[in-house]
C-alpha cells in the first residue's frame, strides 16, 4: 500500500493556485525529500496531508484513508517549519506533553530526546536552547508517538553540517529499523542524495518525481544542483 | 474526548504557569490589595464596603482569567502550537477543558486569598457560606476563561486579545448592578442586564453576603454562571478549526 496517495490535488488560496494538479505516490517505509524554493508549495502540501489545509479540488490519501481523518491523528508525526514548542516548559516535558497524547510515557520521552542528541538538555527550559536545539526538541515531539508516517518541514534549517548528517542518518534508520514513512521539506539541495525519492516543487507544479541517480540521468548532469538547474530551465519554456 | 488528555493539558498549562511567578503574585495579590484600598476609600463609610466587597469578588476572577487566557491562547494561536495539537489525538474538548481547569484551579487560589483577606483582615461581614463563595468565584473564572478562548479567536495578536478586555468585561460590569441597580436603569439595559453573566455572580456573591441562608436564589445564580461557562466552552472550541484556508 501507498503511504501517501495524492490525485490530481489543486489548493487555491485567495485566488492564486498554490498547488497546481499534483500527483504522486510514495511508497511505505521510503524516505523522500520534498525539495523547492521558499513558496514553491511545500508547507502547503504537507499541511494537506496533516489535514490542516483546505482543498479546493482532487484528492490526498494518507495511509489508505482521506487526508485529515481523525484515526490518522494517532499515526501521523508533524514538524512545523517554525519550531511548535512551548518555551515556558522544559524539553522533556514538551515531548511528555506529546507522549501522554500518543498513549506513551516517560521513558518514550526519554528515548525520542535521545534520538535527537538532547538527553543532556531533557531538564533545560526550551525558551534557554538555541534555535537547533528548539528545532530538536519539536522534532522529538513528532518521534516520540512512533508514528507510521513523519512529515517534517524543514527540520534541518540553520543546523550545521555534522548535526545535519546526524539527523539524515536519524531519518534513515527511522525508515529501515521502523518502517517509518518519512517526507522532509528542505530547500538545501544538496541534502536529497540522502533520499530514496525527490520530488522538487517550483510555482505549486510538481517538476521532478524521481531517485536522484535517476534525475542525474535523465537531465545529464553532473550533480543535483545542475539537474535542478536543468529542470528549472525546461519548465521556464510554455508547455 | 479523554479524560487523560484533559487533565495532561491542564497539567502542561500549569506548567507553563508555574515558570511565570510574577503573573501568580500579579494573579494572587492584586485583588487583595485593590480590596484593601477599596476599604481605604471608604472609610469614612463603612457600609460601602461592605456592600460592594462581594460584587468586587465576583469581578476579579472573571476580568483577570479572561486576561490570562486570552493571551495564552493568542500564543497557541500564533506560535503555531495550537495547530500542531490539532493534528494530533487531543480533541478539542480536552483542549478547552484542560485550560478551564487550569486556570479554574488558579481562581481557587485566588479566590481564597482574596476572600481570605477580605474576612479577616478587612473585617467583611461573614457571608451565609463560604464555600459557596468560592464555588460562585471558581465559575466565574471558568466563564472568564472560556470568554478568553473564544475571543483569542478574533485577536491577531496579545496586543488585540488586550484590548479585548474592556470591551467584554467593563458593560458587563457597569450592567451587573454593582455601580448602581439595574432596577433603577431604562428598562432595555435591565433587560440587556440579563444576559450579562456578571450580573448573576454580583447577585449571589451580594446574597451571600447579606442575607443569612443560602436562598435559592444563589443557587439559581451559581447554575447560571456555571451553564455560561459551559456554553462559552462548547461555542470556544467551534473557533478551533483543524482546517483553514
Amino acid at each position: 500500500m501507498a503511504a501517501i496517495d495524492i490525485d490530481q490535488l489543486v489548493v487555491r488560496r485567495r485566488g492564486n493556485t498554490v498547488l497546481d494538479r499534483i500527483d504522486l505516490a510514495v511508497r511505505e517505509g521510503s524516505v523522500t525529500a520534498l525539495l523547492g524554493p521558499s513558496g514553491s508549495g511545500k508547507t502547503t502540501l504537507l499541511r494537506v496531508l496533516v489535514g490542516a489545509q483546505r482543498t479546493t479540488s482532487g484528492t490526498a490519501h494518507v495511509l489508505g484513508r482521506p487526508a485529515g481523518h481523525a484515526v490518522l491523528r494517532g499515526e501521523i508525526g508533524y514538524t512545523t517549519q517554525v519550531a511548535s514548542v512551548y518555551p515556558d516548559l522544559t524539553a522533556l516535558e514538551n515531548v511528555r506533553y506529546h507522549a501522554t497524547l500518543h498513549g506513551a510515557g516517560r521513558a518514550a520521552a526519554l528515548a525520542a530526546l535521545a534520538k535527537v542528541d538532547l538527553a543532556d538538555y531533557a531538564d533545560r527550559l526550551v525558551r534557554a536552547l538555541s534555535g537547533g536545539q528548539v528545532n530538536r526538541v519539536s522534532l522529538a515531539c513528532a518521534l516520540v508517538g512512533r508514528p507510521r508516517l513523519l512529515l517534517l518541514d524543514e527540520p534541518t534549517v540553520g543546523l550545521d553540517p555534522v548535526l545535519r548528517r546526524d539527523l539524515w542518518a536519524l531519518f534513515r534508520a527511522e525508515a529501515s529499523d521502523n518502517g517509518t514513512t518519512l517526507v522532509v521539506s528542505s530547500h538545501v539541495l544538496d541534502e536529497a542524495a540522502h533520499c530514496d525519492r525527490l520530488l522538487l516543487l517550483r510555482d505549486g507544479r510538481l517538476i521532478a518525481d524521481d531517485t536522484p541517480a535517476g534525475l542525474l540521468r535523465a537531465t545529464a548532469a553532473a550533480d543535483l544542483d545542475d539537474a535542478f538547474l536543468t529542470l528549472v530551465t525546461t519548465q521556464e519554456v510554455p508547455a | 474526548m479523554n479524560p487523560r488528555l484533559t487533565i495532561a493539558t491542564a497539567g502542561r498549562v500549569l506548567s507553563q504557569l508555574r515558570r511565570d511567578p510574577r503573573t501568580i503574585a500579579l494573579v494572587l495579590v492584586m485583588p487583595c490589595v485593590l480590596l484593601w484600598l477599596f476599604k481605604e476609600v471608604f472609610s469614612a463609610e463603612p457600609t460601602v464596603f461592605q456592600q460592594l466587597a462581594p460584587a468586587l469578588l465576583a469581578t476579579f476572577p472573571l476580568m483577570i482569567m479572561f486576561l490570562v487566557t486570552s493571551v495564552a491562547m493568542v500564543r497557541e494561536r500564533s506560535g503555531g502550537t495550537l495547530e500542531r495539537l490539532l493534528t494530533t489525538p487531543l480533541g478539542k474538548g480536552d483542549l478547552m477543558l484542560g485550560y478551564g481547569i487550569a486556570f479554574g484551579a488558579l481562581a481557587l487560589v485566588q479566590a481564597l486569598a482574596a476572600s481570605g483577606v477580605a474576612l479577616l483582615l478587612l473585617g467583611l461581614d461573614q457571608p451565609a457560606s463560604v464555600p459557596v463563595l468560592l464555588l460562585i468565584a471558581v465559575a466565574d473564572a471558568v466563564l472568564g476563561t472560556a470568554l478568553g478562548l473564544g475571543v483569542s479567536a478574533l485577536a491577531a495578536s496579545e496586543f488585540q486579545a488586550v484590548q479585548f478586555m474592556p470591551a467584554v468585561i467593563l458593560p458587563q460590569f457597569l450592567l451587573s448592578g454593582l455601580i448602581t441597580p439595574t432596577s433603577s436603569m431604562a428598562g432595555w439595559l435591565d433587560a440587556v442586564s440579563h444576559v450579562m453573566p456578571l450580573r448573576y455572580a454580583v447577585d449571589g456573591m451580594s446574597r451571600l453576603a447579606h442575607v443569612a441562608t443560602v436562598s435559592a436564589t444563589v443557587w439559581w445564580d451559581l447554575g447560571v454562571i456555571a451553564g455560561c461557562a459551559v456554553l462559552a466552552l462548547i461555542v470556544g472550541s467551534t473557533t478551533l478549526r483543524r482546517t483553514t484556508a
